[in-house]
């Protein structure tokens, strides 16, 4: 047992530290910090940036352009992202469908789809929840039928997060109504120019555009577009959900909110002092804190059974449980800390350009549609209840 | 980067577990706590014959000079087994406070003598007034001579009565409640001047009061230096605890789940409500993350960084104290009436995590500390 | 609305207090106080007294001893007996079996039982719970065999609270195995001196004797002990179940509190007092503003013509303030949590203690007290009830 990096390790993370120093730009990183949201040319660009060095998906192999790294390195890449005010992975092309491609697609497919998702230039969204069908997913109705050598695609998906942004979606759809529900579903990669397909929007409790609400109709999808077999799309959907869970930990994004937090709270005022030096306060700070860190011992526990070559089971969803919690203690204890200046509710703030003083300290605006959003992380990605489900089933037995 | 145990590690995990198996069925623990000296010098002697007591003594003392994960590797199985021979006061704090403090001819005498098992030690440090911080201390020591006098009272004094030698903390300057000016002293406890008052603890184990008038005390580590010493081989004691707990926890969430799974009402299993399936993934979850910590903390304990150190630990123990709560109430509430037994271990794990909260400064305290850091 | 206590309330409550004053031994009152264990003696002794001024049954008609209290006044009445230590009423005669026997008895079951329970010269305790029934209680196996005029009973109950002190208990027993479980159950009433009774003790995590095992072999119990008709036993039950529910917690709570305060301004911390450190004092403050929550929502309910909904979650509410009490309270002694000698408990004990006086109960209790999530209907039991009961689900 030992936690030591190795010479190697600890030069490589200096290297990953002076590449961001060098090369975050400074609007970008001034965006995160003050937790606005970063918008799509910024991301394409700050993606485009890590292409270049050859970093653009650390978790993928070496042959499809990924980075090798070992579990290790990826740790101390995030870790050291982290640090910094870098923007978050947007993850439906690199950690979702890109893995998904590469494991499961044609090759026709991988040089089709993966070289743009690395470069940033298509950006994707996940068709999975319809109306009626959401943590019970296997339910879903949108239907494929086949004609030709075409899929004609009829139904309703939901909840589509930046389908309005997005060139790709991959989709779960119904092949078959026989067998059990999981055996007659298939999966999809659906251009969203094609005609028939029409994004809604949904404003979300933050007020602002982030998912929609994607109507199909009479969609015609080229058979080369769906990934393996028809009616095997469940297999497929179920890998990925794994991927998703650990990248869901958020135990990189969660230091960085808790650095936020720490600043907010340390220029806040409270009885003539800074609000960091309130006990109660400051007893808060500590707890989150002590949570995140044994969850990011977690994390590295997991992290290093999978570097051993041992894959991990359903545990992987206590990830997802604590670190989206952790997330919602963390968004919360910020509103707690801004005091009244929690409440004004400016949209325009948030946007780029927006060149009035603040209302309040700078930092202010973009807290609460964060602590509002973050109320997302528990219901996305299978609800935290879902995953107690799932360890009962899978891990405890019960 | 890497949590896996090497061989030695893993050997030494199979015999704890070999002896916890054999030996510290419920029933014989149950004699064990209710015997004279609370514990068996029998099972002392065996865990000298196989080189537990030596174990983290180092080398040139007759030890085996092994590190923080080897005790935790132990401590981890006697929390299983609820093992309740001194280790914690005689090997994990008395030899720490040797090793870390001793004088050469204090080390070349006592440890070999420690690592056979031929001498016990324990710590008194807590006083009426001072709670959880180390640093508060009234007991006095005057110079006397070559040596010094102490005087004074200590309180829940772990396994004072079968020590040898009881390691005190006691003021030689300062103010009440400063880190400097404390020392800590070897005492013998058939000294003149000292009296006990000996008492079982609600976890099982042996505890004392003392009370010091002039007792004779050879000064351990540094005159006024008392603190530092304290707080290394303190962090180093909370290090171990934490495997113990996690070794409890894990026995109590096992138990729990089998129970839920083999207890009927309503003409099911008591595991086929939603609500309990939950409460048990919150108690895994809990382990989990108690674990983690343990292993953090027992990997950084050796940093050199002491802001580093003392962070770990407290937030190491902040997190044994919440999960050790949660796992331990639940526990007990999810067996129901047979939960509340004395005859059902499950309370006396619960008992344990209960009182590991207490020592050496309860979540509430490290909470604060970590905040202070 | 009105929140004001009404002149002839408080003049009520004075006539309490002067009550407790002039009749509870200065010894007794500090037993309760420290929470030391209670023999047989004091409680019957204390509800002698209650029984001499015509309070002890309060709750009953007026015709068979009761008195007519609006629900203020009970309320003011047992918090009073609380705040003012005063020994707790046993309620498995008088709060339990007592109102079955009076709602669904025959005149003979009240003349013959009713008396004794008034002047506590019978000891009464509850068999309900089965080894193999406890959440699950109409799955229960107790049977009784009619058998001429007896029923002849055989199984075991257990987790019976203070068995090893009754002369009577009232069980639950299977007379059918025909329909729903409810409906073979009956309702009768045992002497504990009958032949084939044996009362094994259950020793708790805290090291007291609360409850026992009672088992039954071939008891014969005369048929006239019979509540009401054979094999309706489970309306009764379920009858006196919402009694069991709905004793008023705030002055327990309010005692657990004052207590805990006591300590917090002794133990020290930093040199300081330990309820003048920040974040003790917020946890403190914390738990008060929880029990005030918990004091308005119980007057809220008073004279509540239908309590099941409110019992059960004055029940939830109410035993974990008693079990984050009692918890606080451990954490406030620090080490001496630690040290358990039985015999400190007992009143009498004259060896000084070790550590401060108060510390000794702190453990035990905090131990004992997981219990009140347990019984009565668990914790989520009546959170089952209230989901299909109140939220219809
Ligand atoms: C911000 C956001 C972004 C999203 N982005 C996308 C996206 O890009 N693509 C996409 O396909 N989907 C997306 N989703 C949808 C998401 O996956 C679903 O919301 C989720 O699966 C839950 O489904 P539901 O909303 O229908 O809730 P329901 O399934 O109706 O659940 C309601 C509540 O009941 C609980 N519940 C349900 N079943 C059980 C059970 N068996 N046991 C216990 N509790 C249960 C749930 O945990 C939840 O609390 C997004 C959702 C949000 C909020
Ligand atoms: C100190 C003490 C005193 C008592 N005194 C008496 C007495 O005097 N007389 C008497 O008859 N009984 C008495 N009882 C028994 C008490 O009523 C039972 O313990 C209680 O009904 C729970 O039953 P059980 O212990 O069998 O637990 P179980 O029913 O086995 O329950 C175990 C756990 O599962 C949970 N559970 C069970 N069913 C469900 C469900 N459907 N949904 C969700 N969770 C569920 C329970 O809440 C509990 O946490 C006493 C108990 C205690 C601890």
């Amino acid at each position: 047992m030992d936690l030591a990096f190795s010479d190697d390790d600890l030069a490589f993370r200096e290297e990953v530290r002076s590449f961001i120093a060098e090369k975050l730009p400074a609007d970008i990183a001034e965006s995160v910090r003050q937790g606005r949201p970063v918008d799509k040319p910024d991301i394409q660009r700050w993606q485009r940036i890590l292409f270049n060095q050859g970093w653009a998906a650390p978790g993928w192999p070496v042959e499809y352009g990924g980075t090798g790294w070992d579990a290790t390195r990826r740790y101390i890449f995030d870790e050291v992202m982290a640090e910094f005010d870098t923007p978050e992975t947007v993850p439906f092309g690199l950690l979702m469908v890109g893995p998904l491609i590469y494991t499961f697609g044609t090759e026709a497919q991988k040089e089709r789809f993966l070289p743009k998702i690395l470069t940033g230039e298509e950006w994707w969204c996940q068709g999975y929840s319809e109306p009626g069908s959401g943590s019970d997913l296997a339910s879903l109705q949108t239907k494929a039928v086949l004609d030709g050598d075409h899929y004609v695609v009829n139904g309703t998906k939901t909840w589509n997060s930046m389908a309005h942004l997005a060139d790709w979606t991959f989709t779960l759809v119904r092949t078959s109504n026989e067998g059990k529900q999981q055996e007659g579903i298939s999966f999809l990669l659906i251009d969203m120019e094609t005609p028939g397909i029409d994004p809604q929007p949904i404003i979300a409790i933050d007020g602002a555009h982030h998912f929609n609400m994607t109507y199909y109709t009479d969609v015609r999808v080229p058979v080369e577009n769906r990934i393996g077999e028809e009616n095997k799309g469940w297999t497929y959907a179920k890998y990925l959900l794994g991927h998703e869970r650990q990248s869901i930990s958020e135990v990189g994004a969660s230091k960085q909110r808790l650095r936020r937090l720490k600043q907010i709270a340390g220029e806040e005022r409270s009885d003539g002092e800074s609000l960091m030096d309130d006990k109660s306060f400051a007893n808060k700070v500590a707890d989150v804190e002590v949570k995140l860190t044994s969850h990011e011992y977690l994390n590295l526990r997991f992290l290093a059974e999978e570097a051993a070559g041992r894959p991990i089971g359903a545990e992987v969803s206590l990830l997802k449980i604590r670190g989206t919690e952790i997330r919602q203690e963390l968004t919360e204890l910020t509103i707690e800390a801004l005091g009244y200046y929690a409440a004004p509710f400016e949209m325009e703030q948030l946007s780029d350009g927006w060149n009035e003083p603040s209302i309040g300290p700078d930092y202010a605006a973009a807290q609460m549609p964060q602590y509002l959003f973050s109320r997302a992380a528990t219901i996305y990605g299978g609800s935290n209840e879902i995953q107690r489900n799932i360890i009962a089933k899978m891990v405890l037995g019960l | 980067m890497d949590f896996s145990l090497s061989e030695e590690q893993q050997l030494l995990k199979d015999s704890v577990q070999r002896f916890v198996r054999d030996e510290y069925e419920l029933e014989s623990r149950r004699k064990l706590v209710a015997s004279d000296i609370g514990y068996s010098e029998d099972n002392w002697a065996k865990m000298a014959e196989l080189g537990w007591l030596a174990l983290p003594l180092p080398e040139e003392y007759g030890g085996i000079g092994g590190g923080a994960v080897e005790t935790m590797v132990l401590m981890e199985e006697f929390g299983r087994g609820l093992v309740v021979e001194p280790y914690m006061s005689s090997i994990v704090i008395g030899g720490g406070f040797l090793m870390a403090g001793g004088s050469k001819e204090q080390k070349t005498e006592l440890l070999p003598k420690l690592a056979a098992g031929e001498m016990k030690l324990a710590f008194a440090y807590a006083e009426r007034q001072s709670r959880f911080d180390l640093n508060d201390v009234e007991c006095k020591a005057e110079k006397n001579g070559d040596g010094y006098s102490l005087s004074g009272h200590k309180g829940v004094v772990f396994h004072a009565a079968t020590a040898d030698k009881i390691i005190v903390s006691a003021r030689t300057s300062g103010g009440s409640r400063d880190a400097d000016g404390i020392t800590l002293f070897l005492i013998d406890n058939n000294s003149a001047g000292l009296s006990r008052r000996d008492y079982p603890t609600v976890d099982g184990l042996r505890a004392s009061e003392l009370e010091m008038d002039g007792v004779a005390g050879t000064p351990l580590g540094e005159v006024g230096g008392g603190a530092a010493l304290m707080e290394e081989v303190v962090g180093q004691a909370i290090a171990a605890i934490c495997a113990e707990a996690v070794g409890c926890m894990d026995v109590l969430q096992e138990t729990t789940n089998e129970y839920l799974k083999t207890r009927v009402q309503f003409g099911v299993p008591l595991s086929k409500f939603q609500v309990l399936q939950h409460r048990m993934v919150d108690m895994f979850m809990e382990c989990e993350q108690a674990r983690s910590m343990c292993y953090m903390v027992n990997l950084k304990i050796g940093d050199e960084d002491a802001t580093e150190r003392a962070k770990a630990v407290s937030a190491a123990k902040v997190q044994i104290g919440n999960s050790g709560r949660y796992v331990g109430q639940q526990s007990v509430q999810l067996h129901g009436g047979m939960g509340m037994t004395d005859e059902l271990h499950v309370g006396h794990y619960f008992k344990r995590l209960t009182m590991i909260d207490t020592m050496f400064g309860n979540k509430d305290h490290h909470l604060k500390r970590y905040a202070d850091l | 609305m009105d929140m004001q206590f009404r002149d002839e309330d408080l003049a009520f409550q004075a006539e309490v207090r002067q009550f407790i004053a002039e009749n509870l031994p200065a010894d007794l009152r500090e037993k309760v106080r420290r929470g030391l264990h209670l023999d047989k003696e004091d409680f019957v002794f204390w509800q002698k007294k209650l029984n001499e001024r015509g309070w002890f049954a309060p709750h009953w008609p007026v015709q068979l001893g009761g008195v007519e209290w609006s629900p203020t006044q009970h309320y003011l009445f047992q918090n009073e007996q609380v705040e003012g230590y005063c020994p707790p009423v046993i309620p498995f005669g008088v709060r339990m079996v007592a109102p079955v026997i009076f709602t669904f008895g025959s005149d003979e079951q009240k003349q013959r039982f009713l008396p004794d329970i008034l002047d506590s010269t019978a000891w009464w305790c509850q068999g309900y719970s089965e080894p193999g029934s406890g959440s699950d209680l109409a799955s229960l196996q107790t049977k009784a065999v009619r058998d001429g005029d007896d029923y002849i009973v055989n199984g075991t109950k257990t987790w019976t609270t203070l068995a090893q002190f009754a002369d009577w208990i009232f069980c639950l027993v299977r007379t059918s195995g025909e329909g729903k479980p409810q409906e073979g159950i009956s309702f009768l009433l045992i002497d504990m001196k009958s032949p084939g009774i044996e009362v094994t003790p259950i020793i708790t995590i805290d090291g007291s004797h609360e409850v026992n095992s009672v088992f039954f072999t071939d008891v014969r119990v005369p048929a006239e002990n019979l509540i009401g008709v054979e094999n309706e036993g489970w309306t009764y039950a379920k009858f006196l179940l919402l009694f069991e529910r709905s004793n008023s917690l705030t002055g327990g709570l309010k005692q657990q509190l004052h207590r805990l305060r006591t300590i917090a301004d002794q133990e020290c911390t930093n040199g300081a007092p330990l309820s003048s450190d920040p974040a003790f004092a917020a946890q403190l403050a914390d738990y008060e503003v929880q029990l005030r929550t918990y004091e308005f929502l119980e007057l809220r309910t008073l004279g509540n013509s239908n309590p099941g909904a409110e019992a059960s979650y004055l029940k939830i509410i109410g035993t974990d303030l008693q079990q984050l009490a009692s918890e606080l309270t451990l954490r406030a002694v620090g080490y001496y949590g630690n040290p358990y000698i039985r015999d400190a408990l007992v009143h009498g004990y004259n060896q000084p203690s070790v550590g401060p006086d108060y510390a000794a109960p702190a453990a035990p209790q905090y131990f004992n007290y997981r219990k009140t999530a347990i019984y009565a209907g668990s914790n989520e039991i009546q959170r089952n009830i209230l989901s299909k009961a109140v939220l219809g689900m």
